[in-house]
């Protein structure tokens, strides 16, 4: 697939984000608009699933940034996707924490229930794979991240259980896939027991 | 072990209510106006007598580093920038603060601010943290709701702005000036020092870098004392510090302990000891991916504090404790380590951007012996070459797990040398 195929020739924010755009350039001091550029893009992405070269020219005119200026900073950063991803990003740590835990055994398990490699989209265009590095779980290894969520604490089993509950439609519950909270060692926490449970909800 | 009384991060497990409710059942917000209104010289010093060492990696003291900020606020106003870009590996002790007990973090950028003379403080966090940036959003819409920060903060006279910063996939940022360069809108690549933030940082004004942890301790440190802080752990190692315990270990946690607590006891207290018993440990990263690994030797006594580690040529960098039983291929757990690096480097420097790849590389071919016991010590070399020869410590960071690995695993690098060497009949 060429360049051209998919790149949409504009882009425009909604209003709904035209106002959360405007709330995030309100965070900097004026004339330092353009931090806001990382913000816009990841709300560009998140309104299109990806950020086109349209929606960084457009961010670049909110920004009165030169354009060039807009495109280093989403090919500088890891989650700015530059070509459209499927509809669920699910994204792998491999990183030493995770691999020492099984990561080897979660990226077959998503390779085999998604029927496709390391960054791939599976056919219908529901899932995209990619292997990531440190999302910073580390003893809740391994893990991986799909959109805004973690799961963690995952075995070959949890992550079939996971992406097969996706793809029905439904929302499997993030954090750790075994009896655990949170970070605390299984079996409950060694530590603040001496500390009554002040301030529970 | 440290007393439950002695604990900071009380809700480290999100037991408890992580909203403003709680965290003021907690002890959090309690005199935070009194705090103030003993001045910004009071609260620096106090937070140097305290004796704490940041807790983002390189230790320095924070008192000191508020000390750097110009007394009085010229034409340029002051910034407090927080360190939240948590992806060093075998680290995550930042996320909880933030998503369970947000308002430490709160309550500390506010008094860390006003010591500082800043009347706005970015709190920039990795992209990944999607809820967390959610909690310690809400946390700060709670804050300012109820008065304690925003326009006269507590009552204190103090206008104070907090926000919240998404990065968006960079370990570089985690260095001080590539995240104040990612904040201003640019690439996140480092910056020359000279000049230091403190003189020139956010938008070339005066600017002091922070990690979560740091700050989060402040308004117990200031409300307990600084003689409680100092009491606990070693002399130039005081306090409490957020360990995680990663690898393979029979419950992997993170927990809240005194500095200086030994490696062992606080794998065997909290972790649940090393899979298949401490004789099964093959070795230990006791700081997150930069620093060197320990063979089981020096795990049996080491303490984890920055000067025990430093003193067996490690460091207690971020407290991520990344444990290996003897099941564990070292070399490709390095290999992997040296992958991280190239790929996370910024490509700024010539050193680092051609050097971590090389190294990733030759570390790959000595990971199945197909290397020569000559390249181990050119290797070494050129580790030797990258580190102290670039703008940020990436370089440093990408060369010591290689050295340590040296350092402490050559025979296993020679033997699988050997091993392929044997295999082909020496033909290779």
């Amino acid at each position: 697939m060429s360049e051209q195929d998919f790149q949409p020739a504009t882009f425009a924010f909604t209003e709904a984000n035209k106002a959360l755009a405007q709330a995030a350039i309100a965070k900097y001091p004026q004339g330092r608009q353009r931090s806001a550029v990382m913000p816009l893009l990841d709300l560009a992405q998140r309104q299109e699933g990806w950020v086109s070269k349209a929606a960084m020219d457009h961010v670049a005119t909110m920004l009165s940034m030169p354009p060039i200026r807009v495109y280093e900073v989403a090919t500088f950063y890891s989650m700015f996707q530059l070509k459209p991803v499927g509809e669920h990003h699910v994204q792998v740590c491999t990183n030493l924490p995770c691999w020492l835990r099984g990561s080897d055994e979660v990226a077959h398990a998503c390779k085999k229930t998604l029927g496709v490699d390391f960054g791939e989209t599976t056919a219908d265009g529901r899932f995209t794979l990619s292997e990531v590095e440190c999302l910073g779980a580390c003893v809740n290894a391994p893990m991986m991240q799909i959109g805004d969520d973690y799961y963690e604490d995952l075995d070959a089993e949890s992550v079939a259980r996971i992406l097969d509950t996706i793809k029905r439609g439904e929302r499997p519950k993030p954090g750790p896939q075994i009896d655990r909270q949170f970070s605390a060692p299984v079996g409950g926490p060694t530590t603040l027991g001496d500390i009554e449970s002040k301030g529970k909800q | 072990m440290l007393r439950d009384q002695d604990r900071i991060f009380t809700n480290l497990y999100g037991l408890g209510d992580w909203r403003l409710a709680g965290a003021r059942a907690r002890g959090d917000w309690d005199g935070t106006k009194e705090i103030l209104g003993k001045g910004r010289d009071w609260i620096i010093d106090q937070m140097k007598e305290s004796g704490l060492r940041g807790r983002g990696g390189a230790g320095f003291p924070t008192g000191v580093k508020w000390s750097f900020m110009p007394k009085e606020q010229g034409a340029r106003p002051h910034y407090l920038v927080i360190n939240a870009d948590e992806g060093e590996p075998g680290t995550c002790k930042d996320r909880e603060v933030m998503r369970f007990d947000p308002h430490k973090l709160v309550e500390g950028a506010l008094i860390a601010s006003f010591a500082i003379g800043a009347h706005a403080s970015y709190i920039y966090i990795r992209g990944e943290f999607v809820r967390e940036a959610q909690n310690l959003q809400a946390a700060i819409d709670e804050a300012r709701e109820a008065g304690l920060i925003g326009p006269n903060a507590c009552g204190s006279g103090w206008d104070f702005e907090l926000y919240v910063h998404r990065g968006a996939g960079a370990y570089v940022c985690g260095e001080e000036t590539a995240l104040i360069e990612s904040l201003e809108g640019k690439k996140g690549q480092p910056r020359l020092k000279p000049p230091f933030p403190a003189g020139m940082g956010l938008y070339g004004c005066p600017t002091t870098v922070n990690n979560v942890e740091s700050i989060a301790v402040a308004p117990t440190i200031l409300r307990r004392g600084a003689a409680w802080f100092a009491g606990l752990g070693r002399p130039r190692n005081v306090g409490t510090k957020i360990f995680c315990i990663s690898g393979h270990v029979n419950k992997p946690c993170n927990v809240e302990e005194e500095m200086g607590i030994p490696l062992k006891e606080l794998i065997e207290k909290h972790a649940g000891g090393v899979r298949g018993g401490w004789n099964n440990l093959l070795g230990v990263i006791p700081g997150g991916a930069s620093v060197p690994i320990l063979p089981r030797e020096i795990c049996d006594t080491v303490l984890m504090d920055f000067d025990s580690l430093r003193d067996v040529r490690s460091g207690l960098g971020t407290a991520g404790v990344m444990v290996m039983d003897k099941s564990t291929d070292v070399v490709r757990a390095i290999t992997r380590l040296a992958r991280f690096y190239k790929h996370e480097s910024c490509g700024q420097c010539t050193p680092c951007r051609e050097g971590t790849g090389w190294m990733w590389r030759i570390m790959e071919r000595i990971t199945v012996g197909n290397a020569t016991v000559e390249e181990i010590d050119m290797l070494e070399d050129v580790s030797k070459q990258i580190e102290g020869h670039t703008i940020c410590a990436l370089g440093d960071a990408a060369a010591w797990p290689i050295q340590g690995l040296i350092r402490h695993f050559r025979p296993e690098m020679e033997r699988r040398i050997e091993e392929y060497r044997s295999a082909r009949g020496r033909a290779a």
